[in-house]
């Protein structure tokens, strides 16, 4: 979704929205990922005003203090970025990946289930379709995609073929890039 | 406070980790664990050798033993890698084509003795467009703007005959424009 993405082409309108949508979207976040409850003072302090970007495709990005911190399509779920992935690793389902799915990965490539059968990629938990999962890698610490399910994982186990993850913001793309200022 | 709530109820929350400390590569901006994914590689590793030999040994751990040798030879000397190779020519290649790069500043004639003045290229050299815009408006007190040329580009069209100011001023106000590559035309719309 952001292989090519910049800023300045993209980027269609940003507002300063409303607190009650503010509470809105911070509410939701948090339903979405609980574990960040505590910190979500931090990230988003309730006084600093929220700036909604709006990009193409309904594509809205939420911005707090000229920091990039989740996003969501056609009123989807939030993803946050991978910057705040990289904080706060554990708030999300992860899925690994082998290490020779890295490359294709990062150049945005949708990851296939034997990536993420093989030998050293893991899936700990059953998720079902459309979740959104951390991308792991084998034999790295940090996160290196966001994506969402395309199979159950039962199924991606199962069947073994064609798209499991659908690939959604990877580092090094254009978002991981985007510094959009206010 | 509700603040004081919600730290009483954590609890009930499953936990995260916090990491504060990741590092960031200063040249491709990934974790420095993906920086053998990035394709500047070598640069990478000087940049990490120089900030944090710590952390470097722990990322690159094969290359921890040419490590020193480079030391002793000098660290450009060592032998040449394909990606090397590959990185010194794109660098190369970048360095032409910002050479090539240029600031067209064109008189265009609208009516018999007025004129607007087109601005192309100036985004070339990391100007933000918009900005340059009111700035020659305000300076030239005539109406300035950023528009879409036929060629999909964003140029700057300046309602004035303002030609040989604007070269002035860029030079004054940009001094990463360089001046022969700025090049002063006339020519018809359309």
């Amino acid at each position: 979704m952001f292989k090519k993405f910049s800023p300045k082409d993209d980027v269609s309108g940003k507002s300063k929205v409303k607190s009650s949508v503010q509470r809105g979207i911070r509410s939701k976040i948090l339903e979405q990922y609980p574990a960040l409850n505590p910190y979500i003072e931090e990230l988003m302090p309730k006084k600093d005003p929220l700036i909604l970007v709006k990009c193409h495709d309904r594509l809205n990005v939420v911005m707090v203090n000229d920091q990039l911190l989740f996003f969501n399509h056609h009123d989807g779920p939030y993803f946050p970025t991978l910057q705040i992935l990289h904080k706060f690793p554990d708030i999300m389902p992860q899925v690994q990946v082998d290490r020779g799915a890295i490359k294709f990965v990062l150049s945005g490539a949708n990851i296939m289930c034997p990536g993420l059968t093989s030998k050293g990629a893991r899936i700990d938990v059953d998720l079902p379709v459309d979740t959104p999962v951390a991308v792991l890698a084998e034999g790295k610490e940090h996160a290196l995609a966001l994506g969402e399910l395309k199979m159950s994982t039962q199924d991606i186990k199962s069947i073994n073929k064609g798209v499991g993850v659908e690939l959604v913001h990877f580092i090094n793309d254009g978002l991981w890039h985007a510094k959009i200022e206010a | 406070m509700s603040d004081t709530e919600d730290n009483a109820a954590a609890q009930e929350w499953p936990s995260t980790r916090v990491l504060t400390d990741i590092v960031y590569c200063g040249v491709c901006t990934l974790p420095v664990e993906y920086c053998e994914f990035a394709g500047t590689t070598t640069k990478c590793q000087k940049w990490l050798r120089n900030k944090d030999v710590a952390l470097f040994a722990k990322t690159w751990p094969a290359v921890d033993l040419t490590e020193k040798m480079d030391d002793a030879t000098l660290e450009e000397d060592s032998t040449l890698t394909k990606e090397q190779k590959k990185a010194e020519a794109k660098a190369a290649q970048e360095a032409k084509k910002k050479a090539a790069q240029r600031l067209i500043i064109k008189r265009v004639e609208r009516t018999k003795r007025k004129c607007v003045i087109e601005v192309s290229g100036l985004e070339l050299f990391g100007v933000d467009l918009k900005k340059a815009a009111k700035l020659f408006a305000t300076k030239f007190a005539c109406g300035s703007s950023v528009t879409k040329n036929p060629q999909g580009t964003d140029d700057i069209i300046v309602q004035g005959d303002v030609q040989d100011d604007i070269y002035d001023l860029v030079l004054d106000t940009w001094p990463q424009v360089p001046e022969e590559q700025i090049e002063l035309t006339e020519g018809k719309k359309k």
